[in-house]
């Protein structure tokens, strides 16, 4: 028996089903019911309950390309917010390319507080802190651009089905955007107009990210806005 | 000294409602803007805010359980929230207060999800007029949620109280100060589960019986308000062009 609408709106507490399904995401059996546990759109797919959430932090999972802010350092890492409830490790075999000798030299001449960088999470188990890399092809600390915050919720969103949405503000910006799966995006452009229209259309689809048809409206906004600008969209 | 008389012959109470009529009740989701979930309650005169902040590391390190998440609260009523002047340094009520909403909303939340990290929750009155520990804790369940802390349900929270030998719902100031008795009552209303009890004053069992009766079917109105207020904070969310 479901006691739902698909995409429903749904408070914790909700009581979604009875009977023979599965709790997927944000979903909590109990003697053969099953509640939301978020505010959330459910969903029913295959008979699993999901609840898509509308508001949350970042949860870490292990390969996730997150954007992280460095807050502190010790002798060996550097410790990194990822907007998680945990703070996330940087270990310097896991961000410098050569061998360190750590007693000798300060590993602040390399990365310092306050400097973004671009990761990937090796590890976590909500037992341990996540633990981060930056050796891989386009990872790295964060020289030039600009860097948002959106809610995390709102990622699959910014990338859209397939990436839909992000390789169109890439192709009609020729900005360089990376979303971060903890809610920052990173756009490095040739100027800084191209950026601001960017994070303008970002901001647009963070509010409006429930909505359909939301490709089209932010493809028009960024022509619209190309026009003022008085620039031909041939030039990219 | 004459006690005055909060019921009239015809019993209506001071403010001219019935023995289990609620004051109107306002809530609003997501005002503050520099805190993850925030909400704020009107129940008749008394109102408050309430701000979430969290799941976040803790600190001092050496509080942090290693396979749940603490929930820190903190009570607190404005200098002005009160006719005379209320010093703004914690009083002996308010921490007591803020133990009893912090125990009232952790049953609610998946605590284990989070280990080692902290929910800080600030309840702040800014007008009071009774009942003010369970308007702090229904808004503060609503700022849960807006935080999109995983919650097993609601909390919902009235009081009960008698009253020239009458039990009232939704206590106002004086029916606090000159009642006979009081009883705050929190409960998760689709579990129904109680959260919080206590009690001022004396009851007989056979009034206990019947307050826990009129508290829960208060408990499902502010419930239903709840979820009301959610619903269509959300929704404007999601239909906003």
């Amino acid at each position: 028996m479901i006691y739902f609408s698909q995409r429903q709106i749904v408070v914790p507490g909700y009581m979604l089903a009875e009977g023979n399904y599965e709790a997927g995401r944000n979903v909590y059996k109990e003697e053969n019911r099953f509640y939301a546990t978020v505010i959330g759109l459910a969903e029913l797919k295959d008979k699993i309950i999901n609840v898509i959430p509308l508001r949350g932090c970042y949860i870490p999972s292990v390969g996730d390309v997150v954007i992280g802010k460095v807050i502190d350092i010790t002798t060996t890492a550097w410790i990194v917010d990822i907007r998680s409830p945990w703070n996330a490790f940087l270990f310097v075999k896991d961000f410098l390319s050569k061998p360190l000798n750590v007693i000798k030299e300060d590993i602040r001449n390399y990365l310092d507080i306050g400097e973004l960088i671009i990761a990937k999470v090796t590890s976590f188990d909500r037992t341990k802190n996540p633990t981060l890399t930056t050796k891989e092809h386009g990872l790295g600390k964060i020289e030039r651009g600009t860097v948002i915050e959106v809610d995390p919720t709102r990622v699959p969103r910014i990338i859209g089905k397939k990436g839909s949405m992000i390789n169109m503000l890439k192709k009609e910006t020729g900005c360089q955007i990376h979303v971060g799966q903890n809610g920052r995006v990173w756009i490095s452009g040739k100027n800084r107009e191209d950026e601001i229209l960017v994070v303008e259309a970002i901001k647009k689809i963070e509010s409006e990210a429930h909505t359909t048809g939301l490709t089209d409206r932010v493809y028009n906004l960024i022509t619209k806005r190309r026009v003022s600008n008085g620039k031909e969209k041939t030039n990219i | 000294m004459e006690r005055k008389k909060l019921i009239s012959d015809d019993g209506r109470r001071l403010d001219g409602r019935r023995f289990d009529e609620i004051r109107p009740i306002k809530f609003k989701i997501g005002i503050l803007k520099n805190a993850d979930g925030s909400a704020y309650i009107e129940l008749g005169k008394t109102k408050v805010i309430v701000g979430v902040y969290g799941p976040r590391e803790l600190h001092p390190k050496h509080l942090a359980v290693p396979d749940r998440c603490i929930i820190q609260a903190r009570y607190h009523m404005a200098p002005f929230s009160v006719k005379e002047r209320k010093s703004p340094a914690p009083s002996r009520r308010e921490i007591e207060l803020s133990k009893v909403i912090r125990e009232a909303l952790e049953p609610a939340i998946f605590v284990e999800l989070f280990p080692r990290t902290t929910i800080d929750i600030f309840a702040e009155v800014i007008q009071a007029d009774g009942s003010t520990r369970c308007a702090a804790i229904s808004a503060a369940s609503l700022a849960l949620a807006d935080a999109g802390i995983p919650m097993r349900d609601l909390v919902a929270s009235i009081a009960v109280a008698k009253v020239d030998n009458q039990l009232v719902l939704d206590v106002m100031d004086e029916e606090d100060k000159y009642g006979l008795s009081d009883m705050p009552i929190a409960m998760m209303p689709s579990k129904n589960v109680i959260t919080l009890l206590q009690m001022d004053g004396m009851l007989t069992c056979e009034e206990f019986k019947k307050s826990l009766e009129l508290a829960k079917k208060g408990c499902m109105e502010i419930y239903k308000k709840q979820k009301e207020a959610l619903e269509s904070y959300f929704k404007n969310i999601k239909e906003e062009k």
